[in-house]
């Protein structure tokens, strides 16, 4: 058993609040250069060097990469022999991110549905918790930019439909957000599970390094042919004519109902945003 | 790739004339931030009949609803918003002498005739590439909606802002042109 005092927590989260949202990983940025020497477009390749740009001066005065610092996701890995003291998990992540958000000049986006009024510290965060073997935390924070949110979607396919309609809704999903999602996107599939979980298996296959392989070969396969149907859209960067529609492709997936098949698709904009840490 | 045309507002209708889509164009002098809510308060005024917190003629609006600044930075983070939110309200704004506008996505029919029958652009500047856009922003100051937070209506002296005409006067659009472009069957 091992005693962790939540304000180590707290401190924690807040700052990955804050590089998470000034400091955009080196896989994102060796992402674009693989895209600068494969783009035709000189207009597009004019948009990547402008996004290598911002993401360096974003790191150098710890400014935000866009204005739109998102909405606050946390992943939490609790080791089972893990004690907490000092107060509840919940709202030791709660201050972590309205200290985060306050003392990193992020921009708080989280409103009432309804009013639109502003809960004016950027909580609540959504916290997704899992108890893993060991005595450690592992946190994730994982900012969610609106826009390419928005275009996100689950489906509740056919079994019939199979692997081909697996790609056929992604590409099509892709086609159907054109810019609004601020591509190049990087593209969450999740296959199987409920319809919840199918969502957050999306959510999940973006963390996953850029560049990197699915430890699945079969999958790795399908998200190679669905990158290569995106990417022959046209849309491009910023969706303003392009080969660069998306960097990657990801996908994970879990076994499903037998009168199932859902898939869920998350975009992330090119502002891929995530840190991480263990206690 | 041909270098960018340097435009200074208040913008003319022989400036706005001469853009065609894919220009890359570095504006300079004043433009006005307005979002979602700013724009249903302009639109309501129009329709009352009433003045604007500012002059129309030759401006450009720019959507955009900026981080916080930190101490010693003149603007925070300000990458474009999705500009249908606004579409609702572009068609009176251009009738009123607006010639441009700044935002990403794709704009409604009615936005496309408005520019195209009172001489007006859609510009885009990238999305998520808010700390580059910010350091062109040499002078801001909010002039009207201050209750609004960051969609207060703010005016902004820039340097050599960079964006890229989406929509030019002839009724042109790069969303669907450039994609045509670049599409495999």
């Amino acid at each position: 058993m091992r005693e962790i005092d939540v304000k180590l927590i707290t401190a924690k989260v807040r700052d990955l609040c804050m590089e998470a949202n000034t400091d955009l990983g080196e896989d994102v940025l060796q992402a674009f250069d693989r895209a600068l020497r494969e783009e035709e477009s000189p207009l597009a390749r004019e948009i990547l060097k402008e996004l290598k740009e911002n993401a360096r001066i974003a790191k150098e005065e710890k400014v935000a990469i866009c204005q739109d610092t998102g909405f606050a996701v946390v992943f939490v890995e609790l080791g089972q022999d893990v004690h907490l003291v000092g107060g509840d998990l919940k709202e030791a992540i709660f201050e972590g991110v309205r200290q985060g958000y306050r003392d990193g000049y992020l921009r708080k986006s989280i409103c009432h549905p309804f009013t639109r009024a502003n809960t004016g510290d950027n909580t609540p965060p959504i916290i997704h918790t899992e108890i893993v073997p060991g005595e450690k935390i592992k946190i994730v924070v994982a900012p969610k930019g609106g826009g390419s949110e928005n275009m996100s979607r689950v489906m509740m396919l056919t079994p019939s439909d199979g692997v081909e309609g697996i790609k056929r809704s992604v590409i099509e999903r892709v086609r159907e957000s054109g810019s609004n999602p601020c591509p190049p996107t990087i593209v969450g599939v999740g296959i199987g599970g409920t319809f919840e979980q199918a969502a957050l298996l999306a959510k999940k296959s973006l963390l996953r390094p850029l560049g990197s392989k699915n430890a699945d070969p079969e999958l790795g396969k399908l998200e190679a042919e669905i990158l290569t149907g995106i990417n022959k859209l046209g849309i491009g960067p910023q969706g303003l004519g392009g080969r660069t529609t998306s960097l990657a492709v990801h996908i994970l997936m879990m076994p499903c109902h037998i009168a199932s098949f859902p898939l869920a698709v998350n975009i992330q904009c090119h502002a891929h945003r995530h840190k991480e840490t263990e206690i | 790739m041909s270098e960018p045309i340097r435009l200074r507002t208040p913008l003319t209708d022989e400036d706005v004339e001469r853009l065609k889509i894919g220009d890359r164009v570095l504006l300079n002098g004043v433009i006005y931030t307005g979002r979602d809510a700013a724009h249903k308060r302009l639109f309501d005024l129009l329709r009352e009949g009433k003045a604007l917190p500012f002059d129309l003629k030759g401006q450009i609006i720019y959507y955009v609803g900026p981080a916080p600044a930190k101490p010693g930075q003149v603007f925070g983070s300000a990458g474009p918003t999705t500009s249908y939110r606004m579409d609702a309200y572009s068609p009176s704004l251009i009738e009123k002498g607006l010639k441009g506008m700044i935002g990403k996505g794709m704009r409604s029919q009615d936005v496309k005739e408005a520019m195209k029958r009172h001489k007006a652009v859609y510009f885009a500047a990238t999305g998520g590439a808010g700390a580059l856009l910010a350091k062109r922003v040499k002078k801001a100051r909010i002039i009207a909606y201050e209750d609004l937070g960051p969609e207060a209506i703010r005016e902004l002296e820039v340097e050599d802002l960079p964006v890229i005409v989406v929509n030019d006067v002839r009724g042109n659009d790069l969303y669907i042109e450039g994609e045509k472009k670049y599409h495999k069957d």
